[in-house]
């Protein structure tokens, strides 16, 4: 094992870990915010008992996301320092931003909204809830400027061996950041409403009588969260077809690998819809393909050639001089994007039939178990396709860190042993585990209790820990 | 050196002062919520002084690390990589601590107790690590002229830089206590300051070690001698005036004093590396300077008028957020509300 290899273990390990429970709490947060704005709009008590039922889903979902992104600002550091050295200039700054915009705002407001349940005004409280989201959603703003500079490098200046920024505005103008964004966000909201959609069907599959208020909690959440996950899922369809074409022009070797394309296609390409790459011999062996079909997809016509990895290897190897194949793990690719647009197809076909099913007068979907087991299973997709997503975004880039600019083998930190990152990555995927299982079974833990007994039990007035100032 | 290098350096001191003032006493909370409890529901009263605000007061430490990296990238580089399994602790620490504020109020009540433990636990161990950290740095470490540590066991754990991880644990613990005097009322409000008072004893034994390994074994003394004896002295002079606060009752003096001291720490440990970042065991030619390893002016330029815009409404908020949890916590009644 080389530090390279256990260095990208666990950077690969610790940032999908990281990223399960990114996308759960930003996507549950809004939609708790709604909820509580539908309390205070309608002050219905059920809707404030469902605020509170589904509150704490994300607050443990907000807990285990708060400590394994710790780790993330460490590992830069700990891990890739040569790649620090080289691209702190550019990389440090939205990462203290994120800090100083993002995290203080969700950190103090989360605390505000926890603790000040009818002690201010339920308008008040709403706004906790939405500062809380609007820090998470920010967050990934900051986090993916960062990323896409990476992936694609602007406003920069290499001077004394490293990069140096010479446009801020530019990292922010970045066509890349603003693709990877709305594809992060919209997906991640569409998530929320696909967890919470998929956790009611849990909860009414469960055999158990519930008090119709109970019912009624249950059946607006899935109301609601279908009716999230599908419109938030169709526009992450278009962001994504946009993204792909955007992909054509500017990352052509990602591109090319995520659709299996060796040898630069004719006029009319055809699209494989699987197929195994022989990445020996640089050729697809057991394909099926459909003609015309990537033509339309890149080019949204039936005409446009899409070039091959070979030719684009070719070219690489004369732009960038070094002594490397520029071919990125190209099943990897082709197999996590398959994954990712089948799991969103899925999700809006789930959420488009299973919001015409549960229109009050045929209540189909409740009346049968199939339809709810349906649901309910699709809860653990979104981490799939989240996982797949990045796989595609972040292992296209290969070799590079920095595309065009600085390769991951020199970002490594030269001075960490290999006994070092054995123990650390030992250490964090025990850690990792243990909070997977008691997290898992918190949130069944929360799912036995009954929406309807959300109501804070009043102190006594004597006990009040209102009542004497400490300062 | 220009003047927003120095404006940076003297920032990333203001973050970390302000993450050990902060956080300091979330520490102290943690650890006395295993070791001062008598039984679950004080723990649960001890937790709750801190449950809305930890979270906010960890992210001082989050931004310190970010601005760090952003303003000196390779003084971030060369100290993460460097203390590579001494972070990881210090990690290991803040994640089971992290979590366990929401896994314990939500645990049913054997396995709450892991939790409580995870708390205390992790409350120790992010302190601790934190001061063998900063106190072995402050001695030297072998730095190559790359900037890459080549640093053995014992450069990384040896007399001073565990009396330095026990100290600031100690100082955080008592940070902590005097803000549980603070904050609670009732039984755990008193026992808090008498251990309190009781531990100022070891506390001023563990500054004048502390003092003598720092004048004998760092060069700090000789760089820069008048303004360490004057931070040792305020250090001390807090120590005293905590300690005066804590047996008058003086409850909200004590815990600002308690806090300055780790202020004052930190500025001590900044002024003394000034202008050095991290110090070479093996050459002064190696060491990294201010001058040599933060970022360019363009990037300190663009955070110093980020930061100008953003850190005057942290701050608001910050402050408005402990004026809205103000009052003293009381023995929790019915358990917190699930």
């Amino acid at each position: 094992m080389s530090i390279l290899s256990l260095a990208r273990f666990q950077f690969a390990m610790t940032t999908v870990y990281h990223f399960f429970f990114v996308p759960f709490t930003i996507g549950t947060a809004f939609i708790v915010a709604i909820m509580e704005s539908m309390y205070v709009h309608t002050k219905n008590e059920s809707y404030k008992k469902m605020t509170k039922f589904w509150g704490n889903i994300f607050l443990l979902s907000f807990a285990v996301g708060v400590v394994t992104g710790i780790i993330q600002e460490f590992q830069f550091g700990m891990n890739w320092s040569d790649y620090s050295r080289f691209m702190g200039d550019i990389f440090g700054a939205p990462l203290a931003l994120e800090a100083l915009l993002s995290f203080f705002i969700e950190s103090t407001f989360i605390g505000l909204w926890i603790f000040t349940w009818d002690k201010v005004k339920p308008g008040l409280h709403a706004f906790f809830i939405w500062m809380t989201s609007f820090g998470s959603l920010t967050s990934a703003l900051w986090i993916l400027t960062a990323n896409s500079f990476m992936q694609h490098p602007v406003g920069y200046a290499i001077r004394g061996g490293r990069a140096t920024m010479v446009d801020f505005g530019a990292l922010l103008k970045n066509p890349q950041l603003w693709f990877e964004f709305g594809h992060v966000i919209l997906n991640a909201i569409m998530m929320g409403g696909v967890i919470f959609a998929g956790l009611t069907a849990f909860q009414l599959l469960k055999k158990r009588e519930l008090s119709s208020e109970a019912r009624t909690i249950y059946k607006k959440t899935m109301h609601l969260s279908l009716w999230i996950s599908l419109i938030f899922a169709i526009f992450g369809l278009v962001l994504g077809d946009m993204q792909m074409q955007y992909l054509v022009k500017e990352q052509p070797m990602k591109f090319a690998a995520t659709e299996d394309v060796y040898t630069t296609t004719g006029k009319h390409a055809p699209w494989t819809v699987v197929g195994i790459a022989n990445t020996k011999e640089h050729k697809v062996e057991d394909n099926i393909d459909i003609p015309d079909m990537l033509s339309i997809l890149s080019y949204h016509k039936t005409t446009g050639a899409v070039t091959g990895m070979n030719e684009l290897n070719a070219q690489f190897k004369k732009k960038y001089g070094k002594n490397i194949d520029y071919y990125p793990p190209v099943n990897t690719l082709f197999y996590s994007f398959r994954i990712m647009c089948a799991i969103s197809a899925w999700i809006i076909l789930v959420s488009f039939v299973g919001l015409i099913m549960s229109r009050e007068k045929s209540g189909y979907l409740y009346k049968h178990k199939w339809t709810l087991w349906i649901l309910a299973l699709t809860t653990f997709l979104p981490f799939m396709a989240n996982t797949a997503g990045w796989f595609v975004t972040e292992f296209g880039r290969d070799p590079w860190t920095v595309y065009g600019l600085f390769t991951i083998q020199e970002s490594v930190s030269p001075n960490v042993s290999v006994a070092s990152l054995l123990t650390s990555n030992i250490v964090y995927f025990v850690l990792f585990t243990v909070l997977a299982i008691t997290m898992i079974g918190l949130v069944v833990h929360e799912l036995k209790k009954d929406p309807t007994q959300m109501i804070e039990p009043k102190f006594k007035k004597v006990l009040d820990p209102f009542d004497k100032e400490a300062f | 050196m220009s003047f927003l290098q120095l404006l940076w350096f003297f920032l990333i001191g203001v973050l970390f002062a302000g993450f050990f003032f902060l956080d300091g006493f979330d520490y102290g909370v943690g650890m006395a919520t295993v070791t001062l409890s008598s039984d679950e529901a004080e723990r649960d009263q001890m937790v709750r002084t801190i449950g809305p605000v930890w979270d906010g007061n960890e992210v001082w430490l989050i931004t310190a690390g970010g601005a760090m990296f952003a303003s000196f990238p390779y003084w971030y580089a060369s100290l993460f990589s460097g203390y590579y399994i001494i972070l990881m602790l210090v990690l290991v620490g803040l994640i089971i601590r992290g979590v366990s504020f929401e896994f314990r109020s939500k645990s049913p009540m054997p396995r709450k107790r892991i939790w409580d433990g995870a708390l205390g636990l992790g409350s120790f161990m992010a302190p601790f690590f934190l001061g063998v950290m900063f106190i072995s740095m402050i001695q030297g470490m072998p730095i190559d002229a790359n900037g890459n540590f080549h640093a053995t066991f014992f450069d990384y754990i040896n007399w001073f830089s565990v009396v330095g991880g026990v100290a600031l644990t100690l100082l955080t613990y008592l940070h902590g206590l005097n803000y549980i005097a603070l904050k609670t009322a009732g039984d755990i409000r008193q026992r808090a300051n008498n251990v309190a008072q009781f531990l100022y004893w070891v506390l001023y034994l563990g500054l004048i070690v502390f003092a003598l390994m720092l004048i004998f074994m760092t060069d700090f003394i000789k760089v820069h001698p008048v303004a360490i004896i004057t931070l040792l002295v305020v250090m001390v002079v807090l120590t005293i005036i905590a300690q005066v606060a804590a047996i008058k009752g003086k409850e909200l003096t004590a815990f600002i004093s308690s806090g300055l001291t780790l202020v004052a720490l930190v500025a001590l440990l900044f002024i003394g590396l000034f202008p050095r970042v991290l110090i070479s065991s093996i050459s002064p030619r190696y060491d990294l300077l201010i001058q040599n390893a933060s970022s360019t002016q363009y990037t300190l330029t663009v955070m110093t008028i980020a930061t100008c815009c953003l850190l005057p409404f942290v701050l608001a908020y910050t402050i408005w957020a402990y004026w809205i949890f103000r009052k003293r916590i009381a023995m929790p009644v019915v358990t917190e509300a699930k």
